[in-house]
């Protein structure tokens, strides 16, 4: 498993792809780093008089990580696509199915390989808000808490991802079936936002990534919110075995 | 052979929705066979093939491979199978080498053996001089090779290897060939094919399957004898009439072919080769041509085949 899960991260950074996402990812990171900043500076005189106003954490790291997510959000899709649906256009699925490795192995390791790579991205991009801490007091506990929240997102939309690339041939099938299930369950509490009256149980708000992920942004962190990310990741890891191993079947 | 068989297979049936791809066959091979598997396009070589390595379950039949059962234990079967697809699966975007070592971790082979493994088998696969290079770069024929190369790595009991020649130019068919016939010194070879020579050259014993079916399986000698012939060539300038030529001793029968040419067909054990050359000079036939016909193995299979096809006909 963490054989397949090596040579997967080793050949993702033989590809223009993880270097350029990477990259771009940190230009438009930082280009809202900075218009944080620019906002934090116009409300510091306001705001500083008032005692237990919200700080640099909240009003800066905070939004930042909520536009990592919706960054990621557009970016994974192109790092999840060519998983299986690649190795299956390139005829190399043979390769690993004929090895004396299990089906679960195969998508454990692809699964890991996917999700070190995208914790490297969380790393790079936590890396600028924590250069704050050069001026001032941080709030580590809330950073902790936005940083375990992109951490089960990303990790569920690898899970996404990896079910769909196991779906087709054509990885760029993958990438838009992929991206349009995400973003659907991104906006699906909109209408359960108008709709739904008070504090009951609404199942479409359930559903929602989004909804899951904005507790932890504030520095809640619900049990119900990380079994909802882990359910998520084990139904979607757990098609993908099904998926592979169907295929041998029919 | 009183060792048990390396593989068996038994029964073996697969069905693509409706249609039975493979219907009903068996194969056996021993320590050290090279079995030929061999049929025209579209006859279930290749799904076969599948089902041999695991990438594709029957719907009927059983495969054990050296005492495990491939589908309740299929980890352990597969350990002792190496697996070349039609296709070789190989990641461009890696050089040979690191390729290969991700084979050697893939197939368990402890790390203190891995890299003796890898040099040992880039020697025999003539990868020498191109450890270094991106397989996207290699030409087909490496690429090939690098797909046997990966197939052996693990020295499993059992080499699957399909259509192993497909696609590649005369020379490097010949290397190929060279190379299945070093790996049989060691390994097991199952070989899918759809050449016949390849298989007389290669192959200690023959299965030909038509239409999912196994038409014929026995030893390549017996193949070659199915392949004799029975008749010969004869050109005579001056050609004496056909009943002067029926006189011969085990002439059966005589197929004129143009004036001064037959086809002359004989009891298998009474060649009339020297009757015809004694005759011939004493009787001043004007001889110019004697040669003995042989049944190409393209006969043999055309014909093994539609005997088939007329046999199922008459049934229906």
């Amino acid at each position: 498993m963490l054989t397949i899960a090596r040579n997967e991260l080793y050949r993702l950074f033989l590809s223009p792809l993880a270097w350029l996402i990477l990259a771009l990812g940190q230009v438009i990171l930082a280009y809202l780093f900075l218009t944080h900043i620019d906002r934090f500076m116009q409300l510091q005189a306001s705001i500083s008089a008032i005692p237990g106003a919200p700080g640099v954490t909240e009003l800066i790291i905070a939004p930042l990580f909520s536009n990592v997510a919706t960054i990621l959000l557009l970016l994974s899709p192109a790092i999840t696509m060519r998983l299986i649906a690649e190795e299956r256009r390139n005829d190399s699925l043979p390769l690993l199915m004929s090895a004396p490795v299990s089906v679960m192995d195969i998508v454990l390791g692809k699964y890991l390989g996917t999700l070190i790579f995208m914790i490297i991205f969380l790393i790079m991009a936590s890396l600028m808000p924590l250069s704050l801490s050069l001026g001032g007091d941080l709030d580590y506990w809330l950073i902790a808490s936005c940083l375990l929240g992109l951490l089960l997102l990303v990790a569920s939309f690898c899970a996404i991802g990896l079910f769909f690339s196991s779906l087709t041939k054509q990885p760029t099938i993958a990438a838009i079936s992929t991206f349009s299930i995400l973003f659907l369950l991104w906006i699906i509490d909109w209408s359960a936002g108008t709709t739904t009256t008070g504090t009951s149980f609404n199942m479409l708000g359930w559903l929602s990534l989004l909804s899951h992920f904005e507790p932890l942004l504030q520095g809640n962190v619900n049990t119900s919110d990380i079994t909802y990310y882990l359910i998520l990741i084990v139904a979607f890891l757990s098609f993908t075995v099904r998926r592979l191993n169907s295929q041998r079947l029919n | 052979m009183s060792e048990s068989p390396l593989l068996t297979a038994s029964s073996l049936s697969r069905y693509y929705g409706p249609q039975l791809a493979v219907n009903n066959v068996d194969f056996t091979v021993h320590k050290g066979e090279v079995l030929g598997f061999l049929g025209p396009n579209g006859a279930g070589k290749s799904t076969s093939m599948k089902m041999l390595s695991g990438n594709l379950a029957p719907n009927h039949g059983q495969i054990t491979i050296n005492g495990y059962d491939l589908l309740s234990e299929s980890q352990k079967a597969k350990a002792h199978i190496g697996y070349l697809p039609e296709q070789p699966p190989l990641y461009k975007e890696l050089s040979v080498s690191e390729f290969l070592s991700f084979c050697a971790q893939l197939n368990k082979i402890p790390s203190s053996k891995r890299r003796a493994a890898i040099q040992t088998v880039i020697e025999r696969c003539g990868l020498t001089e191109v450890t270094n290079r991106l397989i996207g770069h290699l030409s087909k024929g490496f690429q090939q090779r690098v797909g046997i190369a990966q197939a052996i790595i693990h020295t499993p009991a059992v080499v699957i290897l399909d259509e192993p020649t497909s696609g590649l130019d005369p020379i490097q068919i010949r290397e190929i060939r060279q190379l299945i016939r070093d790996i049989a010194t060691e390994h097991s070879v199952i070989l899918s094919t759809h050449i016949l020579p390849e298989v007389q050259m290669l192959c200690d014993r023959v299965q030909i399957i038509n239409h999912g079916k196994i038409v014929f399986s026995d030893t390549t000698a017996k193949l070659s004898q199915k392949m004799e012939s029975s008749s010969l060539l004869i050109t005579l300038n001056a050609a004496p009439m056909l009943e002067e030529l029926m006189q011969v001793d085990g002439i059966l029968a005589i197929d004129e072919l143009s004036k001064n040419r037959f086809r002359i067909k004989f009891q298998p054990d009474k060649n009339p080769s020297q009757a015809l050359l004694e005759k011939a000079i004493s009787q001043q036939w004007q001889l110019m041509e004697l040669t003995s016909e042989h049944h190409s193995l393209e006969d043999v299979f055309m014909n093994i085949i539609q005997q088939e096809t007329a046999l199922s006909e008459r049934e229906t």
